[in-house]
């Protein structure tokens, strides 16, 4: 069964987010990683790049395809994870930890409130 | 789209299903890196039943097969098979295929999925205007048969368990592992009665299986169960795909089409120019002569980059950088961890070493000719 953390807020399309202090954090959740499998390089957007949120933002590729990552949020690109792009394995091993994407300061936080609960995106995976 | 006599074991195994060739395939069971380095370090199983088998016997089967096939069929003894390519006229190929002979008056073709219907037509067509068309018949087995292969240093530890001998065909061996390499032979199982060939499309030892379909479940159950000590995993065509990219055989669709000749893909090793007349020689043989215009090479990423795929635009490098052409096949090499591929490119840039960039998403990324196969198995 997917991990699912129950402080995070999720994207349909499988981000999650944690905010803390009007910047949110951005990866891709535990079962996203999942049905990737061995991930093998990611690209993330430059820092200070503006983001929509729903705008396709970085990529994510495995052996065999390559997937968009969608911005669930809007804002200015902050950090981007240096580690991931150096080690994409991290993205599998710790989705939720060293595996992070990319930082936003968040430019309109009612977003947030758009986005899945934990229960809500649990119910979408089906499990 | 068709489904194999495993596609209920594939759902049982958690297989992810894709289509591939008009056939609802497993892509992957663990996933492609795992399967991948099953097959290189022990054993993995692959459902091959979407490949295509016409069976071509009587009198006049060998003659019919070497005007029509570009391999000298007349090296084979019964139990014994060949890679080989059919061509059209102007040297295109139509597939690429194994040829096998089951008895002095009986062959066997596997060729690929996708192209059955092609093949079977042309096939047939190629019969219709031969002189001795009395003597051959062509016969479309691939509904009535199934096929896997197994594959890995480790199978050989474990294929005699699963099809006790002797022989009662083909090469005469008293077990499998004592076939060699592009031989095969009947064994029984009860009242059933399987080919096993020491072939594969991996880079691996290993062996094929053809039988009918209605066995395959109950052979692939027994396999799985015979190498589970072995380290034996299911693998799909994800796993498939990498491990023939990185032993760079080529792809029908990817690197191999009707306009494309096998002296262009570099597989004149299987072109007896030598022989009788076959369809493609006069074009095969010129093009021998005046050199093909272009050449198939393998390559490799040579800064971090994401994967190379199919498709995407391939670039010279320097003051006259030029578009070449598309990748014919890419992928991260699980084995290698770095990105590669195979493409066309004029003859002058076939060198190993020769640069070159793979543009993705709009970024060229730097590449490099190398030498054919990119991975070799450490001794």
């Amino acid at each position: 069964m997917a991990n699912v953390p129950a402080d995070l807020k999720y994207a349909k399309s499988h981000e999650w987010v944690r905010v803390a202090s009007g910047v949110a954090t951005v990866g891709i959740t535990d079962h996203a990683q999942h049905e990737l499998t061995d991930v093998v390089f990611v690209e993330l957007p430059e820092l200070g790049r503006k983001i929509k949120a729903g705008e396709a933002c970085a990529v994510v590729e495995s052996v065999k395809t390559a997937s968009d990552i969608y911005s669930p949020v809007s804002g200015e690109v902050t950090e981007a994870n240096k580690a991931a792009v150096e080690n994409p394995a991290l993205v599998n091993s710790e989705p939720y930890g060293g595996g992070w994407f990319y930082k936003v300061k968040l430019s309109n936080p009612a977003e947030l409130d758009a986005l899945l609960t934990a229960e809500q995106y649990r119910a979408q995976i089906g499990g | 789209m068709k489904r194999t006599p495993l596609f209920a074991a594939h759902q049982r195994l958690g297989g992810k299903l894709i289509e591939f060739g008009g056939w609802e395939m497993p892509v992957q069971y663990t996933g492609i890196v795992d399967e991948h380095l099953a097959v290189r370090n022990s054993a993995g199983l692959f459902d091959i039943s979407h490949m295509g088998e016409v069976v071509v016997s009587g009198p006049a089967a060998e003659a019919f097969l070497n005007q029509t096939l570009t391999n000298d069929v007349r090296s084979l003894a019964p139990g014994q098979g060949q890679y080989t390519l059919m061509c059209n006229e102007r040297g295109g190929a139509i597939d690429d295929l194994y040829a096998y002979r089951l008895a002095p008056l009986e062959y066997l073709l596997i060729i690929n999925a996708s192209r059955i219907t092609d093949d079977v037509a042309w096939l047939e067509g190629r019969l219709a205007g031969f002189d001795r068309r009395g003597d051959a018949r062509v016969w479309n087995a691939s509904d009535a048969t199934g096929a896997l292969a197994v594959q890995g240093p480790r199978v050989v530890q474990f294929i005699d368990s699963c099809f006790p001998g002797p022989a009662v065909s083909g090469t005469l061996v008293a077990r499998p592992s004592e076939l060699k390499k592009n031989e095969l032979a009947k064994f029984r199982l009860g009242q059933a009665e399987v080919w096993v060939s020491r072939t594969g499309y991996t880079g691996e030892d290993g062996f094929e299986v053809v039988a009918p379909a209605d066995l395959l479940e109950s052979l692939w159950n027994r396999l799985l169960e015979a190498g589970q000590s072995h380290g034996l995993k299911p693998a799909g065509l994800g796993a498939r795909d990498t491990l023939r990219t990185e032993v760079c055989y080529p792809l029908y669709g990817h690197e191999l089409d009707e306009g494309t000749t096998p002296l262009e893909a570099g597989l004149g090793f299987f072109v007896a120019l030598g022989k009788p007349d076959f369809a493609g020689r006069a074009a095969l043989m010129k093009q021998k002569i005046n050199g093909p215009t272009k050449k198939l090479v393998a390559f490799k990423m040579t800064a971090r980059s994401a994967p190379p795929r199919p498709g995407y635009p391939l670039w010279s490098v320097g003051a006259d950088a030029r578009r070449l052409g598309v990748v014919a096949s890419g992928t991260q090499s699980p084995s290698l961890g770095v990105g590669i591929g195979m493409a066309y490119v004029p003859p002058g840039l076939a060198q190993p070493g020769t640069p070159l960039e793979v543009e993705v998403r709009g970024k060229r990324a730097p590449a490099a000719v190398a030498p054919k196969p990119l991975y070799k198995r450490p001794v």
